[in-house]
């Protein structure tokens, strides 16, 4: 799966290949490099660190310098620690298999892209066959109730009729209500925007929880996001157990360490990438791709 | 802490700071290379003096030539607000148009994002908070024509200041950015010079990417400030010291808040010390 990652190695590795013998040197200048790169595309700081650590212990092994190969050897070993960071080979499919209504909650900070996949998904689910409901959790951002009616009218997916100033847990009750009685299978919940820090906001996304007992809790991340990634998906996985990661905006150029800083804290899979500002810009993650982009390839 | 050594745990736990801080690997050796010298052999060099030092260093960096906002140059002044999709531009023009009309100037705002789902419902959500009059068009609509129609209104009504709001778009996108440019040109032959103040809004949580967004921004609509968004979070927008070295492009605004009251002059001895707290 990693085949492709070989190439950008050889160049981070040419050192290594041109030394007939390795010493534990070599290999240790080599792995500065891996680790400059990684926080170059912002992989977090302490991820790289432990990441560093753990390839350096596989590959000053013995087994390594004793090999015929000993640089391959290397490259393999940092492919495959980098492989299991980034999930590879495990199911990140999203699950939606519980009795209908089932639920699923967007959540994250401000402006990462929650509104949106709220109508990529529903999008995404009516192709397959689903009966999608979206619902306006979000009474706080200036208009943003307009904005999934103007988004769902765009795709023809009906929004659960609701107004500002009426409490979001409530809104989500009676959405699931109106589903139950009126045929729809899945409730996408877009949430408003907030700061992990926000204990009263964060307290209403428990709530939610508490009440519908989503099937998916969906946090929605920006590729563009720097260090702070773990941070803050590490307050709402550990508030919440979110069951996957979308990745938004990667369309642009960002590395996208975010997504191996968020996948390692939380061990959570990253099961969707946002791919546009269009509703049908939304894709399934693949890991090997990604760890591609972060390592600038 | 007090009673510690200058040694290599000190300075790997300076280096873990500005990393995590989002300062970037350049700026961040740099920056470490610069200390090295400084206190390379010297007695004196406590943790307290290394910081200090620190502090200097980065402050030099941000504290730069440029002039303040005047928006007496022009009537109507003319700001426009630039960035990628989601980093907080529309929010900021409600705060800035509330800061600006609390003052006494008469405001007028443009809703330039005919594009995203209800952009300009939310932009005339935050004009009726401040009674500032919004100049909008239906969604699908060319922005340019948005921005005659507010230049034009803004003239008319005798405005001091008129802020353009624009969709959120990545740098990457070639037509996009030409587009920005159409708006721009549009600006300038209704009201020659304008827009007088291009203001690129960067969300501090944004990591490298954010010295490509500036680059960008800079080179197709020659931004002129910054203004650094959700600094009321956790993260700390480290990457505006190495925008402001490469860019010398001045932090004007820094948003705390989603609150009409949450957007404060941008002050480089407050911020260098806030990316040294430790929560
Ligand atoms: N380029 C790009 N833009 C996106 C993508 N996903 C969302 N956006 C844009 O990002 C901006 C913010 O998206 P929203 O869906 O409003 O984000 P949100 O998380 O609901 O925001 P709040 O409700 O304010 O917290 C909008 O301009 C979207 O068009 C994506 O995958 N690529
Ligand atoms: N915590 C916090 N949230 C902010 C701040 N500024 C803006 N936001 C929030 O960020 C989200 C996006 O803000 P917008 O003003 O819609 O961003 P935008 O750049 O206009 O987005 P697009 O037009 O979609 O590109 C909203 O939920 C805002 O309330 C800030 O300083 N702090
Ligand atoms: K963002
Ligand atoms: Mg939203
Ligand atoms: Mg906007």
């Amino acid at each position: 799966m990693f085949d492709s990652l070989t190439e950008k190695f050889d160049s981070v590795f040419k050192k290594l290949r041109g030394h007939g013998r390795l010493s534990e040197e070599n290999i240790r200048d080599a792995l500065r490099e891996v680790r400059l790169v990684l926080l170059e595309a912002d992989v977090n700081y302490k991820v790289v660190k432990d990441f560093v650590a753990s390839v350096t212990a596989r590959a000053v092994g013995q087994d390594v310098l004793k090999s015929l190969t000993p640089a391959q050897q290397v490259i393999k070993v940092v492919r495959d620690e980098l492989g299991l960071l980034m999930g590879e080979g495990e199911d990140n499919s999203l699950d939606l298999a519980a009795r209908p209504p089932v639920s699923i909650m967007l959540c994250g900070l401000q402006g990462a892209g929650k509104t949106t996949t709220c109508g990529k998904l529903a999008l995404k689910l009516r192709k397959e066959k689903r009966n999608p409901l979206l619902v306006p959790a979000d009474v706080y951002r200036p208009a943003a109730i307009e904005q999934l009616k103007t988004v769902g009218r765009q795709i023809g997916i009906p929004v659960y009729d609701t107004q500002p100033g009426q409490d979001p847990v409530a809104i989500c009750e009676a959405a699931r209500h109106f589903a139950d009685l009126n045929g729809y299978d899945t409730l996408i919940l877009d949430t408003a925007g907030r700061l992990h820090i926000d204990q009263e906001l964060m307290g209403e996304l428990s709530r939610i929880k508490a009440s519908l007992d989503p099937r998916e809790i969906l946090f929605v991340a920006d590729a563009m996001t720097g260090q702070d990634a773990v941070t803050v998906a590490k307050a709402f996985d550990e508030l919440l157990n979110i069951t996957g990661v979308v990745l938004t905006k990667l369309d642009g150029d960002a590395r996208g360490g975010a997504a191996l800083s968020i996948r390692a804290v939380t061990g959570k899979p990253v099961k969707l990438v946002g791919m546009g500002e269009k509703l049908d810009a939304l894709e399934t993650f693949h890991p090997d791709r990604m760890a591609q982009r972060i390592l600038g390839m | 802490g007090a009673g510690k050594k200058v040694d290599a745990d000190l300075l790997e736990e300076i280096e873990e700071i500005l990393i995590t801080a989002d300062l970037g690997m350049k700026t961040t050796r740099e920056l470490m290379g610069s200390l090295e010298k400084r206190f390379d052999g010297t007695d004196g060099a406590t943790p307290e003096a290394l910081r200090r030092a620190l502090q200097e260093e980065i402050g030099a960096r941000l504290r730069l030539e440029a002039a303040p906002i005047d928006y007496s140059a022009a009537s109507p002044f003319v700001i426009m607000v630039v960035g990628v999709n989601g980093v907080g531009k529309t929010t900021t023009i409600g705060k800035l148009a509330h800061y600006l009309s609390s003052q006494g100037k008469k405001v007028v705002l443009g809703a330039g994002d005919t594009f995203r789902a209800a952009a300009a419902e939310q932009l005339v959500i935050w004009g009726e908070r401040s009674g500032v009059d919004v100049i909008r068009h239906d969604e699908g609509s060319d922005p340019a024509a948005v921005a005659f129609d507010a230049a034009r209104a803004a003239v008319a009504r005798k405005a001091d200041v008129l802020i353009l709001d624009t969709a959120g778009r990545l740098h990457t996108k070639v037509n996009l950015m030409e587009e920005l440019k159409k708006v721009r040109r549009v600006l300038d032959r209704e009201i020659p010079g304008a827009p007088h103040e291009t203001l690129l809004v960067l969300d501090a949580t944004t990591g490298q990417n954010a010295l490509v967004q500036a680059r960008l921004f800079k080179e197709t609509v020659a931004i002129s400030g910054i203004a650094l968004t959700k600094l009321d979070g956790t993260a700390r927008g480290g990457i505006v010291v190495a925008i402001g070295c490469e860019l010398n492009l001045p932090v004007r605004f820094v948003g705390i808040g989603e609150g009409i009251d949450d957007l404060r002059p941008f002050e480089p001895d407050l911020f260098v010390e806030a990316l040294f707290q430790r929560d």
